[in-house]
């Protein structure tokens, strides 16, 4: 046990680009060092620390929980508790180089209105969220006709944060909808804890667990 | 709010400290103060904790409360029932880790802990001022910290640290002496006093006043208006708390009793427990002191003093990294006012994080043993240590 709380304050302390989820992996990629970054959401910080140590990124997070909140700050981040939907626009146009939105539209209740707020602020937005149309969960629903329930989303219909369900072919036009460019799309496949995983390039809305998009402002 | 001081459980101590003082403004260079009356001499009593770097770049100033004195730490003498104020936060290794930073905390302008105040003795009279001492403010008792400050050699300051009126000190340090600070930590504060906090402290000022040996503030001759200081004093308690921690605390619990005494006496453990506050405070402080302290906050308005009623204009002026903490049952300065700053902030790009720690005890909850406040301090002083090119 003692063992195992050493392990984790080495792990913390020292971040490391391997170490974090595999999309987070590919979003950490994007980024070119020294980029002023917003992530909402950013849980207990793990994608901003490694922005900040390794690739001297200017990172603020905004994060609902205030356990996560707080260990965000304890590392040495710049987080604030708040309400993504209402704490975003406070921030006057173009602050960041990125703002991140990582596995949370699928919660959110107005996605149209934050997508817009988020490319307000940030010259571009990092969206990435579990894809419904999987073929687990397209099988799920045919064979056993009950909502299906998998690794990236394993919650029961009546207990689940997910109040929306999104497929990489949905994400593409509703960019077209809502007026926004998708610069770069990456669909991936998970594993081993999610630590690890593939670039799905082939049929990806069957068969990717996530899809990944780098988004800026449309031209309207 | 020293109810709650105790030795550290672990016998980790700053050890010994003392109390230093600093006189300025001797006559005919006056203060000028914010009312436009003028002061002078101004003595500033403070204490300082840890060692100065070579480069002075360690430094964080402390910025106390309503009652509290420059003693944050340690003991003035081995024997001393209580170490200072905030013991649990600054000390080797702690929250405010003094083996690290140089921590300075200076009595405010106005307070009766050693610093000039209405009970110091006006030199034109050679008796304790009492009502002829003149208004001061939270921008006069910052502006008299600098002349400490300037005084002690510090031309910048790692962190800025306080909470309540304390916080009040912060957020005007920052707005007043842009530059002069990397970062603040604002808890448990507000940018604007609100009516409900200014309407507690004219209750409190009016049992003060109310007290027949009050006389008109010239009572340092005689009796002491502590009827009404104690009265103030509970007062000042009840916002201190919530509904919540009484709940827990007191509840409807009878004081050493099995049943109701059908009199006046403290039949309830509450009751009990705010006459004993009251006694106490009236042994330590000074009632014009409260006066013209709870006024000093109740005048307290960044926004309109800094930015023409605009909060965001306030803080164009500013600079540095921000931590701002609230409470969530502190009901006399609300989690909505701490999020009222932090917009302002943002708004001008500042770098700032917010926590609103789950806490039960109300506004006094900053004073209490909080894991989370303790990690949430140390870690940010410890960013911006670094962020200083240490």
């Amino acid at each position: 046990m003692h063992l195992l709380k050493v392990f984790w304050i080495v792990s913390i302390e020292k971040p490391d680009i391997k170490k974090l989820r595999f999309d987070l992996q590919i979003i950490a990629s994007w980024i070119e060092a020294g980029s002023k970054v917003l992530d909402l959401g950013c849980g207990e910080g793990a994608l901003l620390h490694v922005l900040k140590e390794k690739k001297q990124a200017l990172c603020t997070g905004i994060e609902r929980v205030e356990s996560k909140v707080g260990q965000s700050i304890e590392r040495g981040l710049s987080v604030l508790q708040g309400d993504i939907n209402e704490e975003i626009l406070d921030y006057p146009d173009d602050t960041f180089d990125y703002v991140i939105l990582s596995q949370t539209l699928q919660q959110v209740y107005e996605p149209a209105k934050l997508i817009q707020s988020l490319l307000r602020v940030g010259k571009r937005g990092i969206v990435s969220f579990p894809n419904f149309s999987h073929w687990r969960i397209r099988l799920q629903l045919l064979l056993t006709g009950y909502a299906p329930i998998t690794k990236q989303l394993p919650y029961e219909w009546h207990d689940t944060p997910n109040i929306r369900v999104i497929t990489i072919k949905d994400f593409r036009k509703f960019s077209r909808e809502v007026g926004f460019d998708i610069l770069k799309e990456v669909a991936i496949n998970t594993i081993n804890h999610e630590r690890r995983g593939n670039i799905i390039t082939f049929h990806p809305n069957l068969r990717a667990t996530y899809g990944i998009f780098l988004i800026g402002k449309g031209k309207k | 709010m020293s109810e709650y001081i105790e030795h550290d459980k672990d016998g980790i101590s700053v050890g010994l400290v003392e109390k230093n003082f600093f006189t300025f403004a001797e006559p005919p260079d006056e203060m000028l103060l914010e009312n436009g009356q003028k002061l002078g001499p101004v003595t500033i009593a403070y204490e300082t904790f840890g060692q100065l770097n070579a480069d002075k770049s360690n430094v964080i100033l402390v910025l106390h409360a309503l009652s509290g004195d420059s003693h944050v730490a340690g003991y003035y003498h081995e024997d001393d029932p209580k170490p200072g104020w905030w013991d649990i936060m600054v000390g080797p290794g702690k929250g405010i880790d003094t083996d690290r930073y140089f921590v300075i905390c200076s009595n405010i302008l106005g307070s009766c802990m050693g610093s000039t105040g209405p009970s110091s003795i006006n030199p034109k009279t050679e008796k304790p001022y009492g009502l002829d001492f003149p208004f001061v403010t939270i921008g006069d008792m910052v502006r008299a910290q600098k002349k400490l400050l300037d005084h002690l050699g510090i031309k910048k300051v790692l962190s800025l640290i306080g909470g309540s009126i304390g916080g009040m000190q912060v957020l005007e340090w920052c707005v007043r002496f842009p530059g002069m600070a990397f970062s603040a930590i604002p808890l448990a504060t507000t940018a604007r006093h609100s009516a409900l906090a200014i309407a507690f402290n004219e209750v409190a000022r009016q049992a003060i006043m109310a007290d027949p040996h009050w006389r008109g503030g010239n009572y340092y001759d005689g009796q002491k208006p502590d009827l009404g200081l104690a009265v103030a004093r509970m007062i000042g308690h009840i916002t201190y708390l919530s509904d919540e921690s009484m709940r827990l605390k007191f509840g409807r619990r009878l004081q050493d009793k099995e049943d109701f005494s059908f009199n006046f006496n403290a039949d309830f453990q509450v009751e009990s427990y705010l006459r004993y506050q009251g006694t106490k405070f009236v042994e330590r402080f000074d009632a014009n002191s409260f006066l013209y302290i709870t006024k000093a906050s109740d005048y307290f308005a960044l926004d309109d003093q800094h930015g023409s009623g605009s909060l965001v204009e306030a803080f164009s002026k500013a600079g540095g990294k921000y931590l701002v903490v609230s409470f969530t049952s502190d009901w006399l300065y609300p989690t909505y006012q701490s999020k009222a700053l932090v917009q302002a902030m943002k708004k001008n790009g500042l770098d700032v994080s917010f926590c609103e720690i789950e806490a039960e005890w109300g506004h006094d909850a900053f004073l209490l043993p909080n894991e989370r406040l303790n990690a949430l301090i140390k870690g940010f002083l410890d960013r911006v240590y670094r962020e200083t090119g240490h």
